[in-house]
This record gives C-alpha cells, structure tokens and sequence, in this order.
C-alpha cells in the first residue's frame, strides 16, 4: 500500500444519507474478476438523472466525497471501494460510515473520515467553490478560510496509512503466535477441526 | 469470582491471539465461507505474492450469487453453458481456485450447493462459539447458532485466506430484548422487520446484537438465522442468538459437525457460552412481541417499514430533514404517495428465496397459504428458490413444488437469484415485487425495480391476492 499522508483537491458536496454499496456500485458490476474500471459504473443510478452532483464539471477531477450519515451501509462489496478509487476519490468525509465499508476503504489506502454533521454542513458549503484538505499527520481537515475540523481515527489504522505498511506482511510476522493458537485448538478443542464430508 | 460476561465477550476472549497496546487486536478465524463474487480479487493476489491458503481444512467454498436458477443439466447429465461469459468467467475463476488452494468445493449441479449462509449451518460447518467469516454481510445469518459471524471484504478474504486471522477491533454489545411471544401468524421476518424499523438501519452500527427473550427460545433454528441474517440491516456486523439445546439438536449429525467422544466435549463447551447473569450490554433495547404486526416496507431503506394495514408515511412526518428528503426520493422511486393504505398496492411479481428465506421451514410457510390456490391473474412472474439442493430436495418429498407448480410458480434451482439481481433472475423496470429477500435499495433487484420486503407467507399471500395483504385474512 502507497503512503496516504494528506489528500487535497476539490470535493464533491454529495451529503446523501444511508448511501448503500448498491447505490455505489450496483450488481452488474460485481461480475467482474478484476478491480479496475469500476469507476465507470459507479452510482450509475443518481448519474443517469440530468444535473447530477458528480458529473457537474464544477467538480471534475475531485479527489474528496462529502456524504451523510451512514455511508457505505448494506453489501459487503469491496467493489464499492475500488470504484470509488478508480473514479479518482481518494477519500470520503462522512457523520457516519458502515463498519465494513470503513474497512473494506482502509484496505484500499481509501480516506474515511468521520465529522460531526455541522463540520459536514460547513464542508459541503465550502465545496461548492473551494478546495478542501485532509492532513493524515495532524488529522484535521482543513479550509482555504481557516476552518479546521479534527478527526480521530483507529491508530492501528492510522499508522498503516500514513507509513504504507501491508497488513498481510504485519500478521505473519505473528505466524509464531497464531501457530500456538492452533497447537492450543488441536489439544482443547479438537472438534474445530470440522469433519471432512 | 469471575467477570460476569456476554456471548459476545467470551467468543471474542477465546480467539485474540495476539493483543496490541492500541484496543486492536488478532482475531483467529475458525470457519470461512467463499463464494465466486468477492473472492477471485483474493485468490489472484494471493497468487502474485506467492501465498498460500494458510488453513484450507477451515475453509468451504460454493458458487451462489451469480449462478443462474434454471436448470443446470441437461437430460443427458451434461453441464449447461452459462450464457453470460462474464458470469461464465467468474463462476469458473472459483471452480479452478478452490482445488488449486486445496479448499473444498461444493459444485453447481452438487445436491448440497446452495446459498453460502443455508448450506452453512446445514452441512454443520457452522458452529457455537466459533468465529466465521465470509465475503458476504448476510454473514451475520450464523450468529443465529450462537457463532460469531460478520461479512468482510475482498482485502479482508485474502487476509484470512492467508493468514486465518483478521486485525479487528472490539465492538460494542447491544442487547435486544424482546418481551413476550409474537401472535398468531406473525413470522420471525416480521419481528425482525419491526426492529429495524425500532432501530434504524445504522441503529447497531459498531455493535455486535445479542437478541434475548422467550420469543427466541421458543424460536427454530430457521427462524433465528432469518432474524440474525438481518442484523447488517440494522446496521451490526453480526447478531448472537445463546445456543441452546434446539441448536445441539440441530447440529447433532450433520455432515461436518463433530461426533462421537468430540460431540459431547464440543456441546460441554457450548453450555458454557450463553451470557452470564449480570453482564453489562453497552447498549439494551427492548421490544415488546405484541406491537408486531405483518409488516413490509413501502421504501428503499429496510427501515422503512410499516404493518400491513398501515399507511404510506408522509415525509414531513419524520423529525429529521434529511431523512424527510430521503422519504420524498423514495415515495418516488416507488410510485406511492403519503397515506396511501399498502393494502391497495398491486404486485407483479412474487420472490420467494434469498439467505433469509429459503429454508425448509419457509417453503413450508409459503405453501401452506398457497395450497388449493392460484396466483392472481395480476401477478405475472412469481418463483420460488429453494435456498440449496438439500431443502429443494426435502421440499420435493414434502410435495411442496406441487404445491408452488399448481399456484403458478416456477420451481427454480438453488441461489441467490431475484435478491440481488446478478444473476438472469431480476425484476422490470417499474413493477413491484413481493420479496422475502433482505434488501429493498434503490435497483437492487434490477433497474428501476420495486421491492416489498415481508415474510414468506405474506408473500404467498400477495401472490394469491394480487396485491399486498394481510395474511391472516387467508388464514381463518
């Protein structure tokens, strides 16, 4: 995983609450045995609607979403995540996220950051003119008119992030400890071991 | 003494195998369930970095999602091609992956295939106390064995592929309590209808349910896992149901459950696990079993629910703006208006199936309204998916397709189908369909379609009326 220490550009002021991964990217997408190019299909549904917030060229380009409370909510689709990376959204500023979207835009060096809905209200003002920035390092998202709205984040997470560590590396460098956790299962529990059918 | 403590809390205690300094922890993963959407990401990565599957004996793998529900032989026993190459391609990536890992594969025309979350438990693969995952949020359906169960990402199943452990971080515990038993002809699904609607679907976000009460003891195991499976509508990445004897019972001889000297060390264990008294919930809901009511949804969030002989909310009737302006959005995707009665509203089309739904137990639910009867001339499309080969198998001794068949339902194969619109299975444009599935997004069961969510015998009751009704009218 790259490095995220800071994400800067405009922001798309979506607000939308309790988007679901279906809206994010629907079904026909999830077909696919690959993660890219699902940018193309992402929330197909609120784009085939004329004036649509995500293809207003004001916002071309835009590397930030602003959304409601609860985004990300339903299907655990990590499709979700990746189309939300391949149509160039490095990071998405919400009240509130789903537990496994949020985990599912981590694995993806995908910003979630969650506000306090009159920091949002504030963001999705500034937006409509002005860039936005995330700062990983001093966890703040901040404005060209000196606004700046802290955010916490799971240190473990945090520190993934910003130093670009894989985690799949970070486990196995615990094989020793998950072997004794086995060795313990065989010894105590053996009937975890499940019947071959 | 000892800490008093919860199902949850004791589960997660017996599976940290590596704690950090920062609340997260190394969570050892006992079961894990693949299936051909979310894992060929997975598999392809575990290949470029030269992984292996660390446990491939912990892991099962089935097609479900994307497979069509026609019929899959021909007469000769021969293979039929699926049409979709995109399909075709993904169903096979999972056909070659799970040998290739060494994993064990159940295939399509394979009696036991079936939605990953029926033919978990059914083949005994779930289990009390363990931890179990899948690349799928209806994951959470397990917890209805007393198994802590939650749906993960494509990072997420490779992570377990590789390692069988996830980094997680502890969820809070929520308890809902459900006082007294539900009436007569007030299904399970119906009761877990109405607590989303109590909680909202970000009610349980960061919580891990345990639903509590005699209504749950009285319960079948089918009806626990359509309660728990929901439990991601409500928000919570897994729901606990105490097990209890009916689980042991259930379990009891299944394929890959343990047996003989293991059964009783294994069910010696279980006994241990239900809640202590005097555990502390962070969070506790009570329900009362008497406000339930045949219940549906007239929106696009599994929230929006109201009983059967209720009306169409107004949008200003909610409190907060934004949920105003989404009920507004939603009136429209739907076609109804404020304080249209949802008895009047007609329905093309009939789903009977989905991991929610589609156990024996369901079927039986659905038949028993259909039985002697048709399906009104309104209804064009109405189908019945058994949730796996077994239950299509047990339905079929029980007569119950003839049933279905004679009312004008097509008896399809074993998946996911008309749920999540993958597969050829979708609702038009435009129409409503009764739905026993879990989801009623925007789209979901096809562009532009309306879905109902209710339980499978008020289903089988629009399929008859033509139109949403109270099933307790048919049944007097």
């Amino acid at each position: 995983m790259k490095p995220v220490k800071r994400v800067e550009g405009r922001a798309i002021p979506f607000g939308q609450k309790n988007v679901d991964t279906d809206v994010i990217i629907s079904a026909k997408w999830l077909k696919t045995i690959s993660r890219e190019g699902l940018g193309e299909g992402a929330f197909e549904t609120i784009r085939a609607k004329e004036g649509n917030v995500f293809d207003d060229p004001e916002y071309a380009g835009a590397s930030i979403l602003i959304a409601g409370d609860n985004f990300g909510c339903g299907s655990s689709r990590e499709h979700a995540a990746w189309a939300l990376d391949d149509m160039g959204i490095k990071a998405v500023i919400a009240p509130s996220f789903s537990d496994i979207f949020s985990g599912n835009a981590f694995k993806n060096g995908l910003l979630a950051i969650a506000l306090p809905q009159q920091a949002i209200d504030r963001l999705m003002e500034v937006a409509k003119t002005d860039p936005v920035t995330i700062d990983m390092e001093s966890m703040s998202v901040t404005t060209p008119y000196q606004d700046r709205f802290p955010f916490e984040m799971d240190p473990f997470r945090h520190q993934c992030l910003v130093e670009g560590l894989d985690e799949i590396d970070l486990t196995m460098a615990k094989s020793d400890a998950i072997e004794r956790h086995e060795k313990k299962n065989d010894s105590t529990q053996p009937w975890l071991k499940p019947v071959a059918a | 003494m000892t800490i008093a403590k919860t199902l949850y809390e004791k589960i997660w205690d017996a599976h940290v195998v590596d704690q950090r300094d920062d609340g997260t922890a190394l969570i050892y993963i006992d079961r894990h369930l693949v299936h051909e959407v979310t894992s060929p990401q997975a598999f392809e990565s575990l290949r470029k970095a030269g992984r292996k599957v660390r446990r491939p004996d912990l892991t099962l793998a089935v097609p479900d999602h994307n497979l069509p529900t026609t019929a899959r032989l021909d007469a000769q026993g021969n293979k039929i091609p699926i049409a979709d190459p995109q399909s075709a391609a993904q169903l096979e990536a999972l056909e070659a992956n799970a040998p290739a890992f060494g994993i064990k594969y159940i295939g399509a025309s394979d009696i036991n295939q079936g939605i990953v979350h029926v033919i978990g438990p059914e083949q005994g693969f779930t289990l009390p106390g363990t931890t179990m995952v899948c690349g799928d949020s209806h994951t959470a359906a397990h917890g209805a064995l007393g198994a802590l169960a939650f749906g993960i990402g494509t990072s997420e199943v490779e992570h377990v592929l590789a390692t069988q452990t996830l980094q997680l971080t502890r969820s809070k515990s929520m308890e809902i309590r459900v006082e007294g038993l539900l009436g007569p002809g007030i299904s399970p699904k119906d009761l877990i209808l109405h607590i989303i609607g109590v909680i909202g679907t970000a009610g349980g976000t960061g919580h891990v349910i345990e639903y509590r009460g005699e209504v749950f003891e009285q319960m079948s195991i089918e009806g626990r896992l359509t309660v728990s499976n929901m439990s991601i509508e409500g928000g919570a990445r897994a729901g606990l149901i105490a097990p209890d004897e009916k689980t042991f019972a259930y379990l009891k001889g299944r394929p890959m459950a343990p047996k003989g000297a293991d059964w009783d060390a294994a069910v010696a264990y279980w006994k241990t696990l239900p809640t202590d008294e005097g555990a502390k919930f962070d969070r506790s809901v009570t329900i009362n079993a008497a406000d339930v009511s045949p219940t549906v949804t007239w929106g696009t969030s599994p929230e929006d629910v109201v009983p059967v002989n209720g009306v169409v909310p107004a949008p200003e009737s909610f409190v907060d703006a934004s949920k105003q302006d989404a009920a507004r959005k939603s009136l429209d995707y739907m076609g109804l208006e404020a304080g249209q009665a949802l008895r009047d509203v007609a329905v093309e089309n009939i789903f009977i199936g989905s991991c929610t739904n589609s156990r024996i137990e369901d079927l039986r639910a659905a038949a028993s309204i259909l039985e002697g009867r048709k399906k009104a001339d309104n209804v064009k499309w109405a189908i019945v998916v058994p949730g796996s080969g077994l239950v299509k198998a047990q339905a079929e001794a029980e007569g119950l397709d003839r049933v279905f068949t004679d009312a004008g339902f097509e008896w399809r194969e074993p998946g996911c189908s008309a749920c999540l619109g993958m597969n050829p299975d979708k609702v038009p444009a435009g129409e409503r369909c009764a739905s026993t599935s879990n989801r009623n997004f925007v789209g979901r069961q096809g562009p532009g379609a309306r879905t109902h969510l209710m339980s499978p015998a008020m289903a089988a009751a629009a399929a008859v009326t033509g139109k949403l009704t109270d099933v307790r009218e048919l049944t007097k």
